[in-house]
Protein backbone atom coordinates (compact mmCIF):
# COMPACT_ATOMS: atom_id res chain seq x y z
CA UNK A 1 0.00 0.00 0.00
CA UNK A 2 1.34 3.79 -0.89
CA UNK A 3 1.02 6.72 0.67
CA UNK A 4 -1.89 7.47 -1.92
CA UNK A 5 -4.00 4.26 -1.27
CA UNK A 6 -3.85 4.84 2.20
CA UNK A 7 -5.26 8.19 1.76
CA UNK A 8 -8.18 7.26 -0.40
CA UNK A 9 -8.91 4.46 2.60
CA UNK A 10 -8.34 7.04 5.19
CA UNK A 11 -10.64 9.43 3.34
CA UNK A 12 -13.47 6.69 3.14
CA UNK A 13 -13.07 5.51 5.87
CA UNK A 14 -13.50 8.67 7.64
CA UNK A 15 -16.77 9.08 5.72
CA UNK A 16 -18.62 6.33 6.99
CA UNK A 17 -16.72 7.04 10.43
CA UNK A 18 -18.97 9.83 10.37
CA UNK A 19 -21.92 8.25 9.19
CA UNK A 20 -21.70 5.86 12.05
CA UNK A 21 -20.63 9.00 14.43
CA UNK A 22 -24.14 10.57 14.14
CA UNK A 23 -26.07 7.62 14.09
CA UNK A 24 -23.96 6.91 17.61
CA UNK A 25 -24.50 10.16 19.36
CA UNK A 26 -28.15 9.11 18.73
CA UNK A 27 -27.81 6.10 20.09
CA UNK A 28 -25.98 7.29 23.17
CA UNK A 29 -28.85 9.96 23.62
CA UNK A 30 -31.10 7.50 23.83
CA UNK A 31 -29.29 5.25 26.07
CA UNK A 32 -29.46 7.72 28.40
CA UNK A 33 -32.21 9.61 28.88
CA UNK A 34 -34.54 5.91 28.50
CA UNK A 35 -31.57 3.09 29.45
CA UNK A 36 -33.09 1.78 25.71
CA UNK A 37 -30.65 0.34 23.42
CA UNK A 38 -32.46 1.27 20.36
CA UNK A 39 -31.25 -1.50 18.03
CA UNK A 40 -33.82 -0.45 15.58
CA UNK A 41 -31.94 2.37 14.92
CA UNK A 42 -30.08 1.99 12.22
CA UNK A 43 -33.22 1.28 10.15
CA UNK A 44 -34.51 4.94 11.18
CA UNK A 45 -31.54 5.91 8.93
CA UNK A 46 -32.50 3.43 6.01
CA UNK A 47 -36.08 4.00 5.99
CA UNK A 48 -35.06 8.19 5.84
CA UNK A 49 -32.92 6.84 3.07
CA UNK A 50 -35.70 3.97 1.15
CA UNK A 51 -37.85 7.28 1.96
CA UNK A 52 -36.28 9.68 0.16
CA UNK A 53 -35.79 7.31 -2.90
CA UNK A 54 -39.27 6.45 -3.42
CA UNK A 55 -40.27 10.24 -3.23
CA UNK A 56 -36.84 10.67 -6.15
CA UNK A 57 -39.29 8.54 -8.42
CA UNK A 58 -42.55 9.82 -7.66
CA UNK A 59 -43.88 6.62 -5.31
CA UNK A 60 -45.63 7.01 -2.50
CA UNK A 61 -43.11 5.66 0.25
CA UNK A 62 -44.04 2.59 2.50
CA UNK A 63 -43.30 5.07 5.46
CA UNK A 64 -46.44 6.75 4.90
CA UNK A 65 -48.39 3.42 5.77
CA UNK A 66 -46.03 2.63 8.76
CA UNK A 67 -46.44 5.99 10.29
CA UNK A 68 -50.05 6.03 9.79
CA UNK A 69 -50.22 2.73 11.83
CA UNK A 70 -48.22 3.78 14.38
CA UNK A 71 -50.06 7.16 15.31
CA UNK A 72 -53.49 5.15 15.16
CA UNK A 73 -52.01 2.57 17.54
CA UNK A 74 -50.88 5.63 19.63
CA UNK A 75 -53.31 7.65 19.69
CA UNK A 76 -55.86 4.73 20.57
CA UNK A 77 -53.66 3.87 23.79
CA UNK A 78 -52.83 6.92 24.69
CA UNK A 79 -56.65 8.26 24.36
CA UNK A 80 -57.49 5.01 26.46
CA UNK A 81 -55.66 6.08 29.21
CA UNK A 82 -57.37 9.51 29.27
CA UNK A 83 -60.34 7.65 29.67
CA UNK A 84 -59.09 5.20 32.78
CA UNK A 85 -57.57 8.49 34.57
CA UNK A 86 -60.59 10.94 33.75
CA UNK A 87 -58.57 13.64 32.34
CA UNK A 88 -60.30 13.86 28.94
CA UNK A 89 -59.78 17.28 28.83
CA UNK A 90 -56.16 16.44 27.77
CA UNK A 91 -57.77 14.77 24.69
CA UNK A 92 -57.05 17.52 21.94
CA UNK A 93 -53.13 18.03 23.13
CA UNK A 94 -53.10 14.13 22.62
CA UNK A 95 -54.70 14.30 19.48
CA UNK A 96 -52.11 17.13 18.26
CA UNK A 97 -48.90 15.01 19.46
CA UNK A 98 -49.98 11.18 18.40
CA UNK A 99 -52.42 12.07 15.51
CA UNK A 100 -51.92 15.03 13.64
CA UNK A 101 -47.63 16.12 13.70
CA UNK A 102 -46.87 12.78 13.14
CA UNK A 103 -49.49 12.45 9.93
CA UNK A 104 -48.76 16.12 8.71
CA UNK A 105 -45.92 15.25 6.57
CA UNK A 106 -47.46 12.03 5.60
CA UNK A 107 -50.54 13.81 4.11
CA UNK A 108 -48.38 16.13 2.90
CA UNK A 109 -46.42 13.31 1.07
CA UNK A 110 -50.08 11.84 0.30
CA UNK A 111 -51.50 14.49 -1.53
CA UNK A 112 -48.14 15.40 -3.89
CA UNK A 113 -47.96 11.71 -4.89
CA UNK A 114 -46.81 11.59 -8.65
CA UNK A 115 -45.54 14.96 -8.58
CA UNK A 116 -41.51 14.74 -8.38
CA UNK A 117 -40.99 18.00 -5.92
CA UNK A 118 -37.62 20.09 -5.72
CA UNK A 119 -34.71 18.05 -3.81
CA UNK A 120 -34.05 20.51 -0.58
CA UNK A 121 -38.44 19.54 0.07
CA UNK A 122 -37.79 16.02 -0.59
CA UNK A 123 -35.39 15.81 1.85
CA UNK A 124 -37.18 17.52 4.80
CA UNK A 125 -40.40 15.37 3.76
CA UNK A 126 -38.50 12.35 4.32
CA UNK A 127 -36.62 13.61 7.30
CA UNK A 128 -40.42 14.58 8.86
CA UNK A 129 -41.73 11.60 7.67
CA UNK A 130 -39.62 9.07 9.34
CA UNK A 131 -39.02 11.44 12.69
CA UNK A 132 -42.38 10.27 14.70
CA UNK A 133 -41.60 6.66 13.86
CA UNK A 134 -39.29 6.23 16.91
CA UNK A 135 -41.03 8.34 19.92
CA UNK A 136 -44.10 6.27 18.47
CA UNK A 137 -42.46 2.71 19.58
CA UNK A 138 -41.46 4.37 22.56
CA UNK A 139 -45.12 5.41 23.25
CA UNK A 140 -46.34 2.00 22.04
CA UNK A 141 -43.60 -0.54 23.46
CA UNK A 142 -41.12 1.47 26.02
CA UNK A 143 -43.18 3.17 27.85
CA UNK A 144 -45.50 0.78 29.79
CA UNK A 145 -42.42 -1.16 30.61
CA UNK A 146 -40.13 2.06 31.25
CA UNK A 147 -39.17 0.99 35.01
CA UNK A 148 -37.82 -2.43 33.55
CA UNK A 149 -34.38 -3.54 33.70
CA UNK A 150 -31.63 -2.85 31.19
CA UNK A 151 -31.85 -5.82 29.87
CA UNK A 152 -35.41 -6.79 29.31
CA UNK A 153 -35.79 -3.52 27.30
CA UNK A 154 -32.79 -4.95 25.34
CA UNK A 155 -34.66 -7.52 24.26
CA UNK A 156 -37.46 -6.14 23.24
CA UNK A 157 -35.48 -3.76 21.63
CA UNK A 158 -34.43 -6.56 19.40
CA UNK A 159 -37.43 -7.83 18.96
CA UNK A 160 -38.70 -4.37 17.62
CA UNK A 161 -35.79 -5.14 15.61
CA UNK A 162 -37.05 -7.89 14.16
CA UNK A 163 -40.64 -6.63 13.75
CA UNK A 164 -39.58 -3.36 12.13
CA UNK A 165 -37.23 -5.46 9.58
CA UNK A 166 -40.47 -7.21 8.80
CA UNK A 167 -42.83 -4.30 8.27
CA UNK A 168 -39.79 -3.24 6.22
CA UNK A 169 -39.94 -5.50 3.85
CA UNK A 170 -43.59 -5.32 3.23
CA UNK A 171 -43.76 -1.82 3.37
CA UNK A 172 -40.43 -1.02 0.84
CA UNK A 173 -40.39 -4.49 -0.85
CA UNK A 174 -37.24 -6.53 -1.18
CA UNK A 175 -35.34 -4.61 -4.21
CA UNK A 176 -32.44 -1.95 -3.26
CA UNK A 177 -32.38 1.59 -4.04
CA UNK A 178 -29.87 4.60 -4.25
CA UNK A 179 -31.12 7.99 -4.59
CA UNK A 180 -29.25 10.81 -6.70
CA UNK A 181 -26.47 12.55 -5.48
CA UNK A 182 -26.70 15.48 -3.14
CA UNK A 183 -23.77 16.72 -5.47
CA UNK A 184 -21.89 15.81 -7.92
CA UNK A 185 -18.97 17.89 -7.24
CA UNK A 186 -15.14 16.52 -7.11
CA UNK A 187 -12.72 18.57 -5.72
CA UNK A 188 -8.53 18.57 -6.06
CA UNK A 189 -7.13 19.14 -2.93
CA UNK A 190 -3.02 19.20 -3.24
CA UNK A 191 -3.12 16.21 -5.90
CA UNK A 192 -5.92 14.41 -4.62
CA UNK A 193 -9.43 14.33 -6.14
CA UNK A 194 -11.77 14.36 -2.95
CA UNK A 195 -15.79 13.78 -3.74
CA UNK A 196 -17.61 16.55 -2.47
CA UNK A 197 -20.36 14.04 -1.32
CA UNK A 198 -17.46 12.62 1.23
CA UNK A 199 -16.69 16.96 2.32
CA UNK A 200 -20.41 16.75 2.82
CA UNK A 201 -20.78 13.83 5.00
CA UNK A 202 -18.07 14.76 7.32
CA UNK A 203 -19.29 18.39 7.38
CA UNK A 204 -22.46 17.66 8.50
CA UNK A 205 -21.39 15.51 11.26
CA UNK A 206 -19.23 17.93 12.37
CA UNK A 207 -22.41 20.56 12.36
CA UNK A 208 -24.43 18.08 13.83
CA UNK A 209 -21.88 17.09 16.88
CA UNK A 210 -21.47 20.74 17.08
CA UNK A 211 -24.99 21.60 17.75
CA UNK A 212 -26.00 18.69 19.33
CA UNK A 213 -23.02 20.09 22.37
CA UNK A 214 -24.28 23.62 22.37
CA UNK A 215 -28.36 22.10 22.90
CA UNK A 216 -26.78 20.07 25.69
CA UNK A 217 -24.84 23.31 27.03
CA UNK A 218 -27.21 26.05 26.50
CA UNK A 219 -30.74 25.06 26.20
CA UNK A 220 -32.85 24.28 29.58
CA UNK A 221 -34.83 21.09 27.62
CA UNK A 222 -30.99 19.58 26.57
CA UNK A 223 -30.07 20.54 30.41
CA UNK A 224 -33.49 18.66 31.33
CA UNK A 225 -32.27 15.55 28.98
CA UNK A 226 -28.66 15.26 30.69
CA UNK A 227 -30.52 15.66 34.00
CA UNK A 228 -32.90 12.77 33.59
CA UNK A 229 -30.04 10.64 32.32
CA UNK A 230 -27.65 11.65 35.10
CA UNK A 231 -30.57 11.13 38.03
CA UNK A 232 -34.05 10.25 37.10
CA UNK A 233 -35.52 10.19 40.36
CA UNK A 234 -34.09 13.87 40.61
CA UNK A 235 -35.41 14.62 37.59
CA UNK A 236 -38.89 14.16 38.38
CA UNK A 237 -38.63 15.47 41.68
CA UNK A 238 -38.10 18.83 39.74
CA UNK A 239 -40.85 18.76 37.80
CA UNK A 240 -39.13 17.03 34.50
CA UNK A 241 -41.65 14.29 32.82
CA UNK A 242 -39.54 11.09 32.06
CA UNK A 243 -42.01 10.77 29.46
CA UNK A 244 -41.87 13.82 27.81
CA UNK A 245 -37.92 13.87 27.90
CA UNK A 246 -37.91 10.17 26.35
CA UNK A 247 -40.13 11.44 23.44
CA UNK A 248 -37.91 14.41 23.01
CA UNK A 249 -34.23 12.28 22.87
CA UNK A 250 -36.21 9.82 20.47
CA UNK A 251 -37.00 12.82 18.02
CA UNK A 252 -33.76 14.24 18.02
CA UNK A 253 -31.75 10.77 17.72
CA UNK A 254 -34.41 10.42 15.02
CA UNK A 255 -33.44 13.44 13.44
CA UNK A 256 -29.20 12.41 13.53
CA UNK A 257 -30.36 8.78 12.08
CA UNK A 258 -32.45 10.57 9.26
CA UNK A 259 -29.97 12.77 8.56
CA UNK A 260 -27.69 10.35 8.06
CA UNK A 261 -29.71 7.81 6.42
CA UNK A 262 -29.81 11.20 3.77
CA UNK A 263 -26.56 11.56 3.13
CA UNK A 264 -25.12 7.49 2.86
CA UNK A 265 -28.15 6.93 0.28
CA UNK A 266 -26.64 8.55 -2.44
CA UNK A 267 -23.11 6.61 -1.75
CA UNK A 268 -24.77 3.09 -0.86
CA UNK A 269 -27.35 0.93 -2.23
CA UNK A 270 -30.01 0.29 0.94
CA UNK A 271 -32.16 -2.10 1.28
CA UNK A 272 -35.27 -2.55 3.74
CA UNK A 273 -32.59 -4.31 5.88
CA UNK A 274 -29.63 -1.88 5.53
CA UNK A 275 -30.02 0.14 8.66
CA UNK A 276 -29.14 -2.98 10.99
CA UNK A 277 -25.47 -3.40 10.44
CA UNK A 278 -25.56 0.47 10.29
CA UNK A 279 -26.69 0.66 13.68
CA UNK A 280 -24.23 -2.29 15.07
CA UNK A 281 -21.50 -0.46 13.73
CA UNK A 282 -22.20 2.59 15.14
CA UNK A 283 -23.21 1.10 18.53
CA UNK A 284 -19.51 -0.47 18.60
CA UNK A 285 -18.29 3.17 18.41
CA UNK A 286 -20.85 3.69 21.47
CA UNK A 287 -19.03 1.45 23.54
CA UNK A 288 -16.00 2.71 23.39
CA UNK A 289 -17.73 5.39 25.37
CA UNK A 290 -19.44 3.16 27.46
CA UNK A 291 -22.67 4.07 26.46
CA UNK A 292 -22.14 7.34 27.91
CA UNK A 293 -19.47 10.08 26.76
CA UNK A 294 -20.46 11.78 23.86
CA UNK A 295 -17.06 12.62 22.42
CA UNK A 296 -15.57 8.94 23.30
CA UNK A 297 -18.41 7.43 20.88
CA UNK A 298 -17.16 10.46 18.46
CA UNK A 299 -13.56 8.90 18.18
CA UNK A 300 -14.92 5.70 18.32
CA UNK A 301 -17.00 5.76 15.22
CA UNK A 302 -14.23 7.75 13.43
CA UNK A 303 -11.90 4.78 14.57
CA UNK A 304 -14.72 2.12 13.37
CA UNK A 305 -15.12 3.79 9.92
CA UNK A 306 -11.65 3.58 9.63
CA UNK A 307 -10.65 -0.07 10.59
CA UNK A 308 -13.65 -1.15 8.04
CA UNK A 309 -12.15 0.88 5.14
CA UNK A 310 -8.50 -0.50 6.07
CA UNK A 311 -10.18 -4.15 6.35
CA UNK A 312 -11.13 -4.21 3.51
CA UNK A 313 -8.64 -3.32 1.43
CA UNK A 314 -6.54 -5.72 3.05
CA UNK A 315 -9.34 -8.79 3.18
CA UNK A 316 -12.81 -7.47 2.17
CA UNK A 317 -14.31 -10.85 3.64
CA UNK A 318 -13.21 -10.18 6.70
CA UNK A 319 -14.13 -6.69 7.21
CA UNK A 320 -17.18 -7.07 9.58
CA UNK A 321 -15.21 -9.82 11.72
CA UNK A 322 -12.64 -7.46 12.29
CA UNK A 323 -14.76 -4.40 13.02
CA UNK A 324 -16.74 -6.61 15.52
CA UNK A 325 -13.84 -8.23 16.61
CA UNK A 326 -12.82 -4.75 17.61
CA UNK A 327 -15.86 -5.14 20.39
CA UNK A 328 -13.50 -7.73 22.61
CA UNK A 329 -10.70 -5.57 23.67
CA UNK A 330 -12.71 -2.60 24.23
CA UNK A 331 -15.23 -4.63 26.39
CA UNK A 332 -11.81 -5.68 28.29
CA UNK A 333 -10.59 -2.52 28.44
CA UNK A 334 -14.38 -1.33 30.14
CA UNK A 335 -14.78 -3.88 32.29
CA UNK A 336 -10.86 -3.02 33.77
CA UNK A 337 -12.02 0.35 34.24
CA UNK A 338 -15.37 -0.91 35.58
CA UNK A 339 -14.72 -0.33 39.26
CA UNK A 340 -14.51 3.52 38.48
CA UNK A 341 -17.79 3.71 37.05
CA UNK A 342 -19.33 2.43 39.56
CA UNK A 343 -17.92 4.51 42.27
CA UNK A 344 -18.75 7.36 40.55
CA UNK A 345 -22.43 6.12 40.24
CA UNK A 346 -22.31 5.02 44.56
CA UNK A 347 -21.50 9.04 44.65
CA UNK A 348 -24.78 10.36 43.59
CA UNK B 1 -58.58 23.75 55.40
CA UNK B 2 -55.31 22.21 55.94
CA UNK B 3 -52.33 22.54 53.37
CA UNK B 4 -51.20 18.83 53.14
CA UNK B 5 -53.61 16.20 54.84
CA UNK B 6 -52.75 12.27 54.87
CA UNK B 7 -55.77 10.01 56.05
CA UNK B 8 -55.07 6.60 56.78
CA UNK B 9 -52.06 6.00 54.55
CA UNK B 10 -50.66 2.89 53.84
CA UNK B 11 -47.38 1.92 51.98
CA UNK B 12 -46.03 -1.97 51.35
CA UNK B 13 -43.49 -3.25 49.44
CA UNK B 14 -44.73 -6.91 48.67
CA UNK B 15 -46.80 -8.00 51.44
CA UNK B 16 -44.52 -6.32 54.21
CA UNK B 17 -46.38 -2.56 55.18
CA UNK B 18 -43.58 -0.59 56.16
CA UNK B 19 -46.63 2.53 56.77
CA UNK B 20 -49.87 1.23 58.37
CA UNK B 21 -52.96 3.56 58.68
CA UNK B 22 -50.63 7.08 59.16
CA UNK B 23 -52.79 10.33 59.77
CA UNK B 24 -51.28 13.88 59.97
CA UNK B 25 -52.23 17.08 58.92
CA UNK B 26 -50.08 20.38 58.12
CA UNK B 27 -51.36 23.55 58.60
CA UNK B 28 -50.09 27.11 56.35
CA UNK B 29 -46.98 28.08 57.62
CA UNK B 30 -46.58 25.06 59.98
CA UNK B 31 -43.16 23.18 60.25
CA UNK B 32 -44.46 19.73 61.49
CA UNK B 33 -41.70 17.32 62.20
CA UNK B 34 -42.11 13.49 62.32
CA UNK B 35 -39.05 11.71 64.46
CA UNK B 36 -38.42 8.19 64.77
CA UNK B 37 -35.98 5.36 64.75
CA UNK B 38 -34.23 4.20 61.41
CA UNK B 39 -36.33 1.84 60.01
CA UNK B 40 -39.50 3.16 61.40
CA UNK B 41 -41.28 4.15 57.35
CA UNK B 42 -40.60 7.61 57.50
CA UNK B 43 -38.62 8.27 54.37
CA UNK B 44 -41.20 5.13 52.92
CA UNK B 45 -44.25 7.88 54.42
CA UNK B 46 -42.33 10.81 52.52
CA UNK B 47 -41.91 9.13 49.15
CA UNK B 48 -45.07 7.82 49.24
CA UNK B 49 -46.67 11.43 49.73
CA UNK B 50 -44.55 12.93 46.99
CA UNK B 51 -45.88 10.18 44.57
CA UNK B 52 -42.55 8.02 44.19
CA UNK B 53 -44.37 4.64 46.00
CA UNK B 54 -48.08 3.34 45.21
CA UNK B 55 -49.82 3.85 47.99
CA UNK B 56 -53.65 3.35 49.90
CA UNK B 57 -55.50 5.56 51.83
CA UNK B 58 -56.14 9.61 51.54
CA UNK B 59 -53.68 12.12 50.82
CA UNK B 60 -55.02 15.91 49.53
CA UNK B 61 -52.91 18.76 48.95
CA UNK B 62 -54.53 22.18 49.54
CA UNK B 63 -58.47 20.27 48.45
CA UNK B 64 -56.46 18.51 45.52
CA UNK B 65 -56.59 14.95 45.73
CA UNK B 66 -53.40 13.82 45.34
CA UNK B 67 -54.47 9.70 44.14
CA UNK B 68 -54.75 12.13 40.96
CA UNK B 69 -51.95 13.90 40.69
CA UNK B 70 -48.26 12.36 39.54
CA UNK B 71 -45.09 13.49 41.18
CA UNK B 72 -44.52 16.57 38.40
CA UNK B 73 -48.23 18.01 38.40
CA UNK B 74 -47.32 17.93 42.27
CA UNK B 75 -44.34 19.52 41.46
CA UNK B 76 -45.82 22.00 39.38
CA UNK B 77 -48.37 23.10 42.47
CA UNK B 78 -45.50 23.99 44.52
CA UNK B 79 -45.32 20.52 46.87
CA UNK B 80 -41.48 19.33 46.65
CA UNK B 81 -39.38 16.81 48.55
CA UNK B 82 -36.12 17.15 49.34
CA UNK B 83 -34.77 13.45 49.77
CA UNK B 84 -32.68 11.65 51.58
CA UNK B 85 -30.37 10.85 49.15
CA UNK B 86 -30.01 14.63 47.76
CA UNK B 87 -30.68 12.82 43.97
CA UNK B 88 -28.93 16.51 42.71
CA UNK B 89 -27.09 16.08 39.39
CA UNK B 90 -23.53 15.00 40.12
CA UNK B 91 -22.84 16.36 36.16
CA UNK B 92 -23.86 19.55 36.20
CA UNK B 93 -22.85 22.44 37.44
CA UNK B 94 -24.34 24.00 41.00
CA UNK B 95 -25.82 26.93 38.83
CA UNK B 96 -27.63 23.91 36.09
CA UNK B 97 -28.85 22.39 39.46
CA UNK B 98 -30.49 25.16 41.01
CA UNK B 99 -31.92 26.11 37.50
CA UNK B 100 -33.60 22.76 36.47
CA UNK B 101 -34.62 23.55 40.03
CA UNK B 102 -37.22 25.77 38.52
CA UNK B 103 -37.94 23.29 35.61
CA UNK B 104 -41.62 23.18 36.42
CA UNK B 105 -42.26 26.71 36.58
CA UNK B 106 -39.53 27.46 33.71
CA UNK B 107 -42.11 29.69 31.94
CA UNK B 108 -42.19 32.54 34.88
CA UNK B 109 -38.72 34.07 33.59
CA UNK B 110 -38.88 36.83 36.00
CA UNK B 111 -39.43 34.86 38.77
CA UNK B 112 -36.66 32.86 38.67
CA UNK B 113 -34.59 35.29 38.00
CA UNK B 114 -35.55 36.73 40.96
CA UNK B 115 -35.92 32.96 42.98
CA UNK B 116 -31.79 32.19 42.40
CA UNK B 117 -30.33 35.65 42.91
CA UNK B 118 -32.80 34.63 46.69
CA UNK B 119 -31.13 31.14 46.48
CA UNK B 120 -27.74 32.48 46.02
CA UNK B 121 -28.56 34.80 48.64
CA UNK B 122 -29.68 32.57 51.48
CA UNK B 123 -26.85 30.28 50.12
CA UNK B 124 -23.55 32.29 49.75
CA UNK B 125 -21.40 28.73 49.13
CA UNK B 126 -23.42 28.23 46.51
CA UNK B 127 -22.72 31.67 44.55
CA UNK B 128 -19.09 31.07 45.32
CA UNK B 129 -19.15 27.59 43.71
CA UNK B 130 -21.89 28.34 40.99
CA UNK B 131 -19.35 26.79 38.74
CA UNK B 132 -17.97 24.19 39.88
CA UNK B 133 -20.29 19.87 39.41
CA UNK B 134 -22.61 19.05 41.83
CA UNK B 135 -20.55 15.89 42.68
CA UNK B 136 -17.60 18.00 44.14
CA UNK B 137 -19.08 19.49 46.84
CA UNK B 138 -18.97 18.51 50.03
CA UNK B 139 -22.10 17.35 52.30
CA UNK B 140 -23.01 20.13 53.89
CA UNK B 141 -22.81 22.12 50.38
CA UNK B 142 -25.01 19.43 48.32
CA UNK B 143 -27.46 20.04 50.99
CA UNK B 144 -27.39 23.37 51.21
CA UNK B 145 -28.31 22.63 47.09
CA UNK B 146 -30.99 20.20 47.48
CA UNK B 147 -32.77 23.11 49.68
CA UNK B 148 -31.76 25.37 47.21
CA UNK B 149 -32.63 23.23 44.09
CA UNK B 150 -36.28 22.56 45.79
CA UNK B 151 -36.78 26.45 46.90
CA UNK B 152 -36.26 27.36 43.13
CA UNK B 153 -39.74 25.45 42.41
CA UNK B 154 -41.23 27.82 44.88
CA UNK B 155 -42.39 25.81 47.05
CA UNK B 156 -45.62 25.96 49.25
CA UNK B 157 -44.89 22.07 51.63
CA UNK B 158 -41.52 20.92 51.71
CA UNK B 159 -40.91 17.69 52.57
CA UNK B 160 -37.15 17.19 54.13
CA UNK B 161 -36.26 14.00 54.41
CA UNK B 162 -33.21 13.41 57.11
CA UNK B 163 -31.40 17.46 55.94
CA UNK B 164 -29.42 16.98 58.69
CA UNK B 165 -28.09 13.13 57.80
CA UNK B 166 -24.18 12.94 57.34
CA UNK B 167 -23.80 16.67 58.41
CA UNK B 168 -20.79 17.80 61.06
CA UNK B 169 -22.62 18.80 64.14
CA UNK B 170 -21.67 23.00 62.83
CA UNK B 171 -23.35 22.28 59.45
CA UNK B 172 -26.13 20.64 61.27
CA UNK B 173 -27.09 23.61 63.22
CA UNK B 174 -26.67 25.59 60.07
CA UNK B 175 -29.27 23.76 58.29
CA UNK B 176 -31.81 24.16 60.86
CA UNK B 177 -31.61 27.74 61.33
CA UNK B 178 -32.07 28.07 57.58
CA UNK B 179 -35.11 25.72 57.73
CA UNK B 180 -36.44 27.61 60.12
CA UNK B 181 -35.91 30.51 58.13
CA UNK B 182 -37.42 29.23 55.16
CA UNK B 183 -41.20 29.85 57.36
CA UNK B 184 -40.49 33.50 56.55
CA UNK B 185 -40.34 32.87 52.71
CA UNK B 186 -44.58 31.00 53.32
CA UNK B 187 -42.81 27.64 53.05
CA UNK B 188 -44.52 24.71 55.22
CA UNK B 189 -42.17 22.21 56.34
CA UNK B 190 -42.87 18.66 57.04
CA UNK B 191 -39.59 17.64 58.38
CA UNK B 192 -38.42 14.15 59.17
CA UNK B 193 -35.14 13.62 61.39
CA UNK B 194 -33.41 10.67 63.09
CA UNK B 195 -32.09 14.07 65.14
CA UNK B 196 -35.13 14.43 66.86
CA UNK B 197 -33.69 17.25 70.00
CA UNK B 198 -32.26 19.84 67.08
CA UNK B 199 -36.27 18.86 65.00
CA UNK B 200 -38.71 19.56 67.84
CA UNK B 201 -36.58 22.44 68.81
CA UNK B 202 -37.50 23.67 64.81
CA UNK B 203 -41.10 22.28 64.59
CA UNK B 204 -44.49 23.84 65.76
CA UNK B 205 -45.86 20.21 66.07
CA UNK B 206 -44.84 16.74 65.82
CA UNK B 207 -45.32 13.31 65.55
CA UNK B 208 -43.61 10.17 66.90
CA UNK B 209 -43.34 7.47 64.18
CA UNK B 210 -42.67 3.89 65.25
CA UNK B 211 -42.63 0.65 63.03
CA UNK B 212 -44.80 2.05 60.52
CA UNK B 213 -47.27 3.61 63.25
CA UNK B 214 -47.97 7.20 64.79
CA UNK B 215 -47.61 6.28 68.22
CA UNK B 216 -47.49 9.84 70.09
CA UNK B 217 -48.27 13.17 68.13
CA UNK B 218 -48.82 16.61 70.27
CA UNK B 219 -47.46 20.44 70.18
CA UNK B 220 -43.61 19.84 69.90
CA UNK B 221 -42.86 21.68 72.91
CA UNK B 222 -44.83 19.35 74.58
CA UNK B 223 -43.26 16.37 73.46
CA UNK B 224 -39.99 17.71 74.33
CA UNK B 225 -41.20 17.32 77.98
CA UNK B 226 -42.91 14.05 77.22
CA UNK B 227 -41.30 11.30 79.35
CA UNK B 228 -42.06 8.29 77.00
CA UNK B 229 -40.41 10.38 74.12
CA UNK B 230 -37.40 12.03 75.74
CA UNK B 231 -36.37 8.42 77.29
CA UNK B 232 -36.34 6.99 73.78
CA UNK B 233 -35.60 10.01 71.34
CA UNK B 234 -33.39 12.69 73.63
CA UNK B 235 -31.27 10.64 75.85
CA UNK B 236 -33.11 10.65 78.66
CA UNK B 237 -32.71 14.96 79.57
Amino acid sequence: MDAEIATILAMDGIASGAIYLLIGLGLVLIFAVTRVIFVPFGDIAAFTGLSLAALENGHRPGTVGLVAVLAVLATLKETALLVRTRELHRLPHTLLFYLVLPLAPAAAIWFTTGSVLPMPLRIVLALALVLPIAPLLDCLVFRPIADASVLLLLTVAVALHFALDGLGLLFFGPEGVRTQPLTETVLDIGGFIVNAQTLLIVAASIVFSGLLYLFFEFTLLGKALRATAINRTGARLVGIRPTSTASKAYLLGSLLAGISGVLIAPATTMFYDSGFLIGLKAFVGAIFGAMASYPVTALGAILVGLLESFASFWSSAYKEVVVFGLLIPILLWRSLSLGEVEEEEAEE
Amino acid sequence: MALLSIEGLSVAYGKVEAVRGVSLAIEPGQIVTVIGPNGAGKTTMLNAAIGLLPWRGRMSFEGADLARLDVEERIERGFCLVPEKRELFGDLSVADNLLLGGYARRRDTAGLKQSLADVYDRFPRLDERRGQKASTLSGGERQMLALGRALMAKPRLLLLDEPSLGLAPLIVREVFRIIASLRELGVSILLVEQNARAALETADFGYVLETGEIVHSGPAADLMHDPKVTASYLGGH
